[in-house]
């Protein structure tokens, strides 16, 4: 029998306005487990949900067993016997666990009449293999997270797999469960199941992982057997020393302090001493590019929230340009008075898909434009003209929907919209997510120039690589805390991403 | 990857270069089909374009177009508000009652009579009131408003009924001695031969118009029910616009409730039953998304006139009032089936 179970040769996958794999080739090798590797928009998602049959590839081959295979629905995936835990939950809350497990398998009489006893004492059983006392009947809404990921891993148990794909498995795990886990996949690894094993985590691979492939950009960048690499090794190659945009010091001095925050703390809701915040403070002065690196539920997302007022019961001190910002000031009154948030999700937060370009742009600073009582078309195209000129967006015209334009596009129109309330202060979540390698580059000029002119911008990302080209000075964010800061020229990879995972209960056991 | 970035503004650019026809065609089907529908009764019936079946046409648009406008504002944000007909029944029984019987104070032993433009500024009051009411229980208590207004849909009509024991208010002509004469003027007079009523959806409409697109009010109803994330992020109230949609609404209904309670000369505590479908349906006839963020004022009118124009010619032809219930209702689901195909058909232009 051959090794490897599973070749994926030369995969493509295109979407619209970006190719999110490129030629991609990834062994799995039978009854191993084999990490995937990479940054956040490296692809790895992407090749998984194409094996599990959610998407479909443009270009390539996929060969299970030697056999040409081209899964176009996740049930002819599972007939394959290539099963996949996502990264979000995909359970049903409210339904039990045992019928959430059984979704789409569930046991008949006679395929009309669900045998329910049967469903849960099989139910019962796979808990008791991940080692979980949770009654099968309960309601999946009334379990806490980790729990329900065990669920998602147990409904994966449920059939009978070649190859199981496991997406950020742990993230809500706590270490004993985490243990557990382990403990499962090397059982399954004696049974001759194949996993697929994605994780941020790098500590995590390096205790189970046996092959590991590291995608960067859409492409293939290397595959090895775990036994000969190291976590620098892994960091190395995931960040690679890509030269396209790398960072320039500012040329230009920085003004004034902009921002200052102090003990900014939000609790985790429902929990008494468990903070996504926890006592952040930190400065920004007007023309600074401070970035922000940490590992998800690192809290990034959370302080942006608080900063623009979603969390009014958080506490701490916001000062803006000298002023102090009331906890309880809602977010119009935050972009009054000079802070303005580019969201991490575009197509959820960033933008109205119903209205045109041009309308979008517009609407955060409506009142701009009022010539007496009534919206002044002359004054909202002077200013959509100029940046459409100043962003160089492509649109052939703005009163087009928001939807026509490529995903680089469109982020800048969410950056145009941001502009137009004339910001002191730029608050860029994940600010090139999901754009091609030329739109980040744009997009990161554009930061430059309005650092140049004296914003303030403070920028979120999970690329090492971004926030090493673009930041001025770096703070890294762990479990809420600030756990590093360190200006830009004293900055090293090997340092953020060892500060990053600072609190995570693994990380000695790995290194 | 440079070829793949500069490939897909080109194919949307083409895809824009092949459907301005269509895509013409589909943003004025409502308009089409008003059209058609007309063309067809003015051949096939000789009294259909009589200046007197148009203006009964019309007036019975009127009604319907008004309560169509408040009824786009709130389907705009993503809402729907089902008890306009109520209100409409509420606001008759209410200055029905100011014009009869006045407001008793009983700790003064007085009885105060108002004046009708009072009256009716009063009537509008309390329409804002239950508008206001619904708006509350959507932003403040997170009720879906299906089942808010629906509640309120209840309790408007039931207040309707309380206000009289039941019993109408009839003859609603005021007294010279207590000086509140002039009401039915509202639903009998006429500017260039022309209803009143004509005239204020007319002018409602128009209003409605400028208020939806000159004023950021109403760009910001559009960001709340396209996203009202994105739009909460942008700085929008969401909450404070929101609310003020369904006043909007609850003032359209009074408005209703006042002209055809001055039609009449009576106030009847059950009208208004089951005008919410009619609003809801003229609306949606004009295009406007159920989902919310699309739609104009302009399209409701349109739709509503193709509800009176049917109903108005099918009654004219004879046809029995069952079928022209069950060919409303047809035309109802055409027109948000072709909706969907042109929801589909942009979205394939996109890609």
């Amino acid at each position: 029998m051959d090794d490897i179970i599973l070749r994926a040769e030369k995969i493509t996958k295109i979407y619209p306005g970006t190719v999110a794999l490129d030629e991609v080739n990834f062994n799995i090798y039978r009854g191993k487990v084999n990490a995937l590797i990479g940054e956040n928009g490296a692809g790895k998602s992407t090749l998984m949900k194409i094996l599990a049959g959610v998407e479909q590839y443009t270009d390539g081959t996929l060969l299970l067993n030697g056999k040409e295979i081209a899964p176009k629905s996740p049930r002819e995936a599972e007939s394959l016997g290539i099963g996949i835990i996502y990264q979000e939950l995909n359970l049903f809350p409210n339904l039990s666990v045992s019928e959430n497990i059984h979704m789409a398998h569930e046991i008949t009489r006679g395929g009309m009449v669900i045998k329910h006893g049967e469903q849960e004492k099989r139910a019962a059983g796979l808990l008791a293999r991940l080692e979980q006392p949770i009654n099968p009947r309960t309601l999946v809404a009334n379990l806490r997270i980790g729990q329900q990921q065990i669920v998602e891993i147990a409904k994966a148990l449920s059939q009978e797999m070649q190859i199981l794909i496991m997406d950020e498995p742990t993230s809500a795990l706590s270490t004993s469960e985490v243990e557990i886990l382990f403990r499962v996949i090397q059982e399954l690894k004696a049974q001759g199941v194949s996993i697929v094993y994605i994780s941020h985590k790098l500590d995590e691979l390096l205790q189970i992982a046996d092959y590991v492939t590291v995608l960067r950009d859409g492409e293939l960048v290397a595959e090895s057997p775990m036994e000969k690499v190291n976590l620098r090794w892994i960091v190395q190659s995931m960040v690679g020393h890509d030269t396209a945009v790398s960072y320039t010091p500012p040329k230009h001095d920085f003004g004034e302090e902009i921002l200052r925050v102090e003990n900014l703390t939000l609790e985790r809701p429902g929990k008494v001493q468990a903070y996504l915040l926890d006592h952040v403070s930190f400065s920004l002065r007007a023309g600074e590019i401070v970035g922000i690196y940490g590992l998800m539920g690192a809290g990034r997302t959370e302080l942006f929230e608080t900063l623009m007022g979603l969390h009014p019961h958080a506490g701490g001190e916001i000062w803006l340009a000298g002023q102090k910002v009331e906890m309880k000031a809602a977010i119009n009154q935050r972009i009054q008075t000079g802070m303005m948030l580019i969201p991490e999700d575009r197509q959820r937060e960033g933008l109205v898909q119903t209205l045109s370009v041009s309308h979008n742009m517009l609407l955060a600073s409506l009142r701009n434009y009022l010539a007496r009582f009534y919206l002044s078309s002359a004054k909202e195209k002077a200013n959509v003209d100029r940046l459409i000129k100043e962003l160089a967006i492509k649109v052939s015209n703005p009163q087009n929907l928001i939807s026509s334009l490529s995903g680089g596009n469109q982020q800048k129109v969410v950056v145009a919209k941001a502009l137009l309330t004339s910001p002191k202060l730029l608050l860029m979540d994940e600010p090139t997510r999901g754009i091609d390698v030329g739109a980040k580059a744009e997009i990161f000029s554009i930061m430059s120039e309005l650092a140049k002119r004296g914003l303030g911008i403070i920028f979120v990302s999970t690329e090492l690589k971004e926030v090493m080209a673009m930041a001025d000075r770096i703070l890294v964010m762990a479990k809420g805390r600030i756990t590093a800061e360190m200006s830009r020229l004293e900055a090293t990879e090997q340092a953020l991403v060892e500060a990053s995972v600072i609190g995570h209960e693994l990380i000695k056991t790995g290194v | 990857m440079q070829g793949v970035t500069t490939k897909a503004p080109a194919s949307a650019a083409a895809g824009q270069r092949r459907t301005p026809i269509q895509a013409i065609l589909f943003q004025l089907r409502a308009f089409i089909a008003l059209i058609i529908l007309f063309g067809f009764f003015a051949v096939y019936s000789d009294s259909f374009l009589q200046t007197n079946n148009l203006i009964i046409l019309t007036k019975q648009v009127a009604i319907n177009a008004i309560l169509g406008i408040g009824m786009t504002f709130v389907i705009l944000t993503g809402g729907i508000d089902l008890s306009v007909g109520s209100v409409v029944g509420l606001c008759g029984m209410v200055v029905g009652g100011l014009i009869n019987e006045g407001i008793i104070l009983p700790m003064f032993g007085v009885v105060i009579y108002f004046n009708v433009w009072i009256v009716m500024f009063l009537t509008l009051l309390v329409g804002m009131a239950v508008g206001a009411f619904n708006g509350v229980l959507v932003t403040r208590f997170s009720v879906a408003p299906f089942i808010a207004t629906l509640g309120t849909l209840y309790i408007a009509r039931g207040l309707a009924l309380l206000r009289n024991n039941g019993a109408t208010f009839p003859n609603l002509i005021g007294d010279p001695e207590l000086g509140n004469t002039g009401f039915p003027k509202l639903g009998t007079g006429e500017i260039l031969d022309l209803p009143y009523s004509i005239w204020i959806m007319a002018a409602l409409a128009l209003f409605a118009t400028f208020i939806a697109t000159k004023t950021p009010f109403g760009r910001q109803i559009y960001a709340i029910g396209g996203n009202e994330r994105a739009a909460r992020l942008s700085g929008v109230r969401v909450k404070v616009v929101t609310l003020v949609a369904y006043v909007i609404s609850g003032f359209c209904s009074a408005v209703v409730g006042l002209i055809i309670t001055s039609q009449l000369v009576s106030a009847h505590p059950a009208t208004g039953q089951s005008f919410e479908l009619n609003a809801i349906a003229a609306v949606v006839l004009g295009g406007t998304s159920l989902s919310g963020g699309r739609g104009t004022i302009g399209g409701t009118i349109i739709g509503a006139f193709v509800i009176g124009v049917l109903n108005n010619g099918m009654i004219i032809e004879g046809v029995s009032s069952f079928w022209q219930t069950v060919i409303t209702g047809i035309v109802i689901i055409l027109a948000v089936i072709i909706d969907q195909l042109q929801h589909r058909l942009q979205e394939r232009n996109v890609i």
